[in-house]
This record gives structure tokens, C-alpha cells and sequence, in this order.
């Protein structure tokens, strides 16, 4: 089947010291990585800071070429396409930043900021067709009226407010995907539910597809209710599932451990929770990843042996939900690798 | 039924630790007086652990240094009491000499930061680090004694110290500076510890481990802890009482069952309302209107009222005194006696 954007054993090393002694050490942020995004669908992804979701998102919108592996726009290799292709596929592929207050220039005003892609695109001509397209997009983004927005610099909005503005700029090219990395992280706890509704909305009206990166668990599953989860572990996918499955119904130790500590606000229910003890607190470094199952130096369920050896497959439970844990099998991991 | 029985227990043998009257905060921007904290008045009762809960602005972290007279500068306290009731004696620690001020810091009441994992000198390995702290407070006492004590210390947030001693900072991974800094904190047997969100740079599992880890130093030495987070689900885990801080005030102050299942004020509510939830099913959640005010032109009467679905003439007027609406538990806002909140 062919999907709006699909990764395909993706893999990304980042070349890490080596001055002028020693040699050079890779990290592989991301490890032999699979997903796809097709539009109107969300995806989460899901994971501790350092896991590898950022990046991966940013192999999703074209600003990390992969070292290994294949990212397919409608079934073409993205890395492979020419020029004006490539510049079709970016334009579909959006990304929003985590911090709002950083992704904007603070020398432009919102109208310059959000007229620039639309005079470079050639969606408007004129400054009077600019205007009037900025403001729609500000009312499309609930920044009404617009004309109190427009002129203004970023310094004079809210978190909040300057989250609506990004949001309208990945908006504004029509794209197919947007790819939302914390969107919702550093803004006020009060306004979040704000954002993520506005970015539920335009699902709707737009028919965009969602990959929505979070450390936050809860988010990620409020947000993607409809739609899928995938945990990733050190830069792989550990498990893969329709959201409310994978997040009520964990099967990967490590998911279940992660489940296990997250913290809830209600005194009663949170208190009474059982973390799941590990085998060692202690996070591997991205230089010196275990052999096998990554998780094997932490995990309870270790079996020696076979979690050390070579990692695991994908398990399917059933349709659209794996698991890559020796608990269920190998997943055909002594054959496809 | 329980836990309401144990709460009043608990309530009888309280006896306040630090006492805050009328204490405001500002800082001088060039924009205008930020009135960061404005007002606030509360106890801090000892052996409990007291959770400042607010968004950013809110004024938490403020309140934090000035119970440490540290509010770093351009702010000052504007005016206001914060009086220590410890070893029989009422101490106002303002009012002490600069010179005992900082004995009384590491002594009486130590500080774990937010940025915790830029607190260490990278220069320095941790054991010149721990040991310079202690000597500073007791020139008098030997190595033995003092690796003795920092290695006790280092045990109980379950570090290695042969290990950890030799190490400087950049080896250790933020988790186990966030415990280096702990252990730190705990050098002098201080009384109270005041923690500012020290562990939101950490991952998930470490999170735990060390919340866990202050449970038990807590229950151990007897300390009183003020927490400061914007993380509810942080308080709802581990607070004896919750204080909901918005626009420089506590709107609402009560033990951590009341403020989540019967708030009285509006915004309490709206927060519980507005932070999706992991396991529960089919919570519907409602988002807040607005955005939390410009510090520096704060709007008329309750600072919540531009937001408040509650809010009627009066609120806009008047700001709300923070009056005591059932046994240990404080609210402000002038409609706490119509309103019911239940989840």
C-alpha cells in the first residue's frame, strides 16, 4: 500500500567526537525505524527526552537526510526525487517546533513572517492579497480579530498566541502532514487543551495528517485517541498499536515500565500504583547501545542468552499492533535481519 | 471516609514551622513593577510536605526565594513577614545579620534548584565540592568525619560514593547530579528543604526513583519539604497540602484530597479539567478561555475573573480576601460559597 509518508528501515548515525586523536564514534539516534502517515490520521510518537523522536520527526519532514533506509513521499524516495518534486514534498510536509518562542523572527512582524512562504510559493501576488490570506489564516488559527494581530511582533503575544501564529505558517502551504514536535510542551498548562483542540479542528477542516511527537504520555494519548502510538526505546520502535490499546494495555516491559512511574493527577488512584522495578536505573548512552534487545540491561523479563543476542522482530498481536519483546516471539528476528 | 478521619487526626498535632504574613514580592523591569508575589499568607506546617503549584508567572518560584531571602535582583520583598519557628526561638530571617542569614541557609533550610544540573562547579569533582560546603559551616570538623557523613548522605539517594566522590559533574548523568545535589542539600541536617521543580529535566523512570527517594529521606529525617512545580500530577503523588498559586497568589490552600476531589475555586477546578488524563476513560477535559495576565498590568479585582466562567460583577471590582472555607482549607474568591465543584 502506498502511504503519503513512510519510513522505511531508517536509520540515522550521527558522527560524535574523533578531533584530531581518537576516532570517531557514531550514535544511531534512530534505528531501523517503520512508519507511515497517511492524511486525517495521527500518529503518535512517543518516548523518553533523547529516544530519538525529534530526529525521526525531522527525517518525516526532510531536514535530516537518513544515513540508512528509505523515506517515501507517495511511494518515492524522497532523497532521490529532483528538485521541483522535493520542493512538492517539503511544501506537504510541515513541521511545528516546540518552542514557540524561538521559531519566530523577532525582528518580523506576523505578517511578514506568514506572508514570506506565500510570496515564495507564489500563493499571493500582491500585499492586498497577502493581507487578506494572513488574515484568513489568523481566523483560521482563532487569532480574531486578525486585524489586532497582524502587525504585531512576536514579543507582544502570549506562548500561547505565538504557538497560533506557527501553527497558521505550517498551515499555509496546504500541506498533507504536519509534523508536530511538542507542540504543546512549553506553553502554559492552562492554555494547552486550547492548542491541541485548534490543532484537532483543522484535522477536521483540512484532512492533515498528524505525526505528534511527545515525552508526555497523557498528551500523546488524548491526542491521537483515534489514532495510533508508537513507543520508541534509544531510536527504535518497541511498540506500535491503536492508542488506547498500546496505553491501557501495554505489552512491552518497557512501555509498562514507563506506564508504571508516570505520575497522575488524582492523590488516589496515582498513590496507589505499582512501579515496575528495573534491573538498573541507568539509561544507556547512545554510544555505547546494548547488543540485542535495548532494553535488556534494564529489563525484568531479561532472558539470557536471547534478549543479548539479536533484536527482536516485530511481533504482530493482531493487525496494526507489534510488539518487538522475545515474551511473545522473536518476530521473525532470526531471519529478516 | 478514611482519609478524611486521618487528615483531622494529622490536624490536631500541626504546628507551623514558617509563618508568611502579608508577604509581597517585586521585581523592577523596565517595563514597570512586576508585583510577582502579591499579598500572600499561609503556614508551613513541620513534618509535611507543602506543594506551591502554579504556571509559569504565577509567582512559585518567587515565593520560593523569598523564604530563603534570595529573590535575586532586580527583585526585593516589598514588605511582609516570614518567621521561622524553630528550636523554641521565632526567627525572622530577614532581620539577621547577613552572616548568620547564611548559616541559617545551609543549617536550617537548604535548596535544591530547578537548573540543579548546572548547580555543580564542572571544575571541581564532587568530593572537593561536598567537602568545601561542610567545612564552610565547620571548620572544625575532620576528613574522617566529613566523608563519613557525605558518604552516609550519598548511600541514602543510593549513590556509589567511592564512585561519585572521584568523579567531576560532566560524568555523572543528570539523574545522579540531581541526587548528588540532594545529598548536597542535606549536608548541614537542614529542617527544611525547599525543592524547585527538581525533576523536570529528568527522564520518566528517574523522575519516580527520586520522588520515591524523598519520600523516604522525608519520612527518615523528619523534614519539612515546600515543592514548587507546575506539574499537578507531581502533587497529587507526593502532597500533604497543595497551595494553587495564580497571578501572584494562593487561590486555594487545603490537603491534597480536598484540592483534587472538592475544590472551591474556579481556576483549581479548570486546571484538574484541562490536564489530559493517562488511564481514565472517556474524561471529557475543557480547555481554559485566555491566557494567564501580563504581570505587569494585572486586570482589576480577581486576577482570574477574565477567565472565570463564574465570574459576576463583584469579581471584577474587588479582589477576593483569602478566607478559610472549612477546617484547613483556604480559598479566595467570592463565590466559594455558591459554587460545587465534584469530579
Amino acid at each position: 500500500m502506498i502511504h503519503v509518508i513512510e519510513l522505511k528501515n531508517v536509520s540515522m548515525a550521527f558522527a560524535v567526537g574523533g578531533g584530531i586523536f581518537g576516532a570517531k564514534k557514531f550514535a544511531k539516534a534512530v534505528d531501523n525505524v517503520n512508519i507511515h502517515i497517511d492524511e486525517g490520521q495521527t500518529l503518535a510518537l512517543v518516548g523518553e527526552s533523547g529516544c530519538g523522536k525529534t530526529t525521526t520527526g525531522k527525517i518525516v519532514a526532510g531536514l535530516l537526510k537518513p544515513t540508512e533506509g528509505e523515506v517515501l513521499y507517495h511511494g518515492k524516495n524522497v532523497w532521490k526525487m529532483h528538485r521541483k518534486e522535493f520542493n512538492e514534498y517539503r511544501k506537504a510536509v510541515q513541521i511545528i517546533h516546540q518552542d514557540p518562542y524561538a521559531s519566530l523572527n523577532p525582528m518580523l512582524t506576523i505578517y511578514k513572517s506568514l506572508s514570506a512562504p506565500l510570496f515564495k510559493h507564489k500563493i499571493v501576488s500582491t500585499k492586498e492579497e497577502a493581507i487578506d490570506h494572513v488574515s484568513k489564516l489568523l481566523e483560521m488559527v482563532g487569532l480574531t480579530p486578525p486585524e489586532d494581530f497582524i502587525f504585531k511582533y512576536p514579543h507582544q503575544l502570549s506562548g500561547g498566541q505565538r504557538q497560533r501564529v506557527v501553527i497558521a505558517r505550517a498551515i499555509s502551504l496546504n500541506p498533507k502532514i504536519i509534523v508536530a514536535d511538542e507542540p504543546v510542551s512549553m506553553i502554559d498548562v492552562s492554555m494547552r487543551l486550547q492548542i491541541l483542540h485548534l490543532m484537532k479542528d483543522l484535522q477536521q477542516k483540512l484532512g492533515v495528517g498528524y505525526l505528534f511527537i511527545t515525552h508526555d504520555l497523557a498528551t500523546g494519548r488524548y491526542f491521537a485517541s483515534d489514532g495510533y502510538t508508537a513507543v520508541m526505546y534509544l531510536g527504535s520502535i518497541v511498540e506500535f498499536g491503536p492508542t488506547n490499546k498500546v496505553i491501557l494495555d501495554p505489552q512491552h516491559p518497557y512501555t509498562k515500565a514507563l506506564l508504571s512511574a508516570i505520575p497522575e493527577p488524582d492523590p488516589e488512584k496515582t498513590r496507589k500504583k505499582k512501579v515496575m522495578k528495573l534491573r538498573s536505573l541507568d539509561v544507556p548512552s547512545l554510544l555505547n547501545v546494548p547488543s540485542g534487545c535495548k532494553f535488556h540491561p534494564r529489563c525484568p523479563f531479561f532472558i539470557e542468552g536471547k534478549c543479548d543476542k539479536t533484536p527482536p522482530g516485530r511481533y504482530y498481536l493482531e493487525k496494526d499492533r507489534w510488539v518487538a519483546c522475545y515474551l511473545y516471539g522473536d518476530g521473525g528476528a532470526s531471519e529478516s535481519r | 471516609m478514611a482519609v478524611k478521619t486521618a487528615v483531622k487526626e494529622k490536624e490536631k498535632e500541626r504546628r507551623a514551622i514558617i509563618t508568611v504574613r502579608n508577604l509581597s514580592v517585586e521585581y523592577r523591569t523596565h517595563r514597570g513593577i512586576v508585583k510577582a508575589v502579591r499579598n500572600v499568607s499561609f503556614d508551613v506546617y513541620e513534618g509535611e510536605i507543602l506543594f506551591l503549584v502554579g504556571e509559569s508567572g504565577s509567582g512559585k518560584s518567587t515565593l520560593g526565594f523569598a523564604l530563603m531571602n534570595l529573590v535575586p535582583s532586580p527583585g526585593y520583598i516589598k514588605e511582609g513577614e516570614i518567621i521561622y519557628h524553630l528550636d523554641g526561638q521565632d526567627i525572622e530571617l530577614r532581620k539577621l545579620p547577613l552572616e548568620e542569614q547564611r548559616l541559617f541557609r545551609w543549617k536550617q533550610v537548604a535548596m535544591v534548584f530547578q537548573s540543579a544540573l548546572n548547580a555543580l562547579n564542572p571544575v571541581l569533582r564532587i568530593w572537593d565540592q561536598l567537602y568545601d560546603t561542610i567545612q564552610a559551616h565547620d571548620p572544625n570538623i575532620t576528613r574522617e568525619e566529613a566523608y563519613k557523613k557525605i558518604k552516609y548522605l550519598l548511600s541514602m539517594v543510593r549513590l556509589d560514593a567511592d564512585r561519585v566522590l572521584k568523579s567531576y559533574p560532566h560524568e555523572l548523568s543528570g539523574g545522579m547530579r540531581q541526587r548528588v545535589m540532594i545529598a548536597m542539600a542535606l549536608l548541614l541536617d537542614p529542617k527544611i528543604l525547599i525543592l524547585d521543580e527538581p525533576t523536570t529535566a529528568l527522564d520518566i523512570l528517574t523522575q519516580k526513583n527520586i520522588i520515591e527517594l524523598l519520600k523516604k529521606i522525608k519520612d527518615e529525617l523528619g523534614l519539612t519539604m515546600i515543592f514548587i512545580t507546575h506539574d499537578l500530577s507531581l502533587a497529587a503523588e507526593l502532597a500533604d497540602r497543595v497551595a494553587v498559586m495564580y497571578a501572584g497568589k494562593i487561590l486555594e490552600l487545603s490537603d491534597v484530597y480536598t484540592i483534587f476531589y472538592n475544590p472551591k475555586h474556579p481556576y483549581t477546578y479548570a486546571l484538574i479539567k484541562t490536564i489530559p488524563k493517562l488511564t481514565s476513560i472517556d474524561e471529557e477535559l475543557y480547555p481554559i478561555p485566555g491566557s494567564p495576565p501580563d504581570m505587569i498590568n494585572l486586570p482589576p479585582g480577581c486576577k482570574f475573573h477574565p477567565r472565570c466562567p463564574y465570574a459576576k460583577e463583584i469579581c471584577t471590582e474587588k479582589e477576593p480576601e483569602f478566607e478559610q472555607a472549612g477546617p484547613n482549607h483556604y480559598v479566595a474568591c467570592h463565590r466559594w460559597r455558591e459554587l460545587k465543584f465534584e469530579r
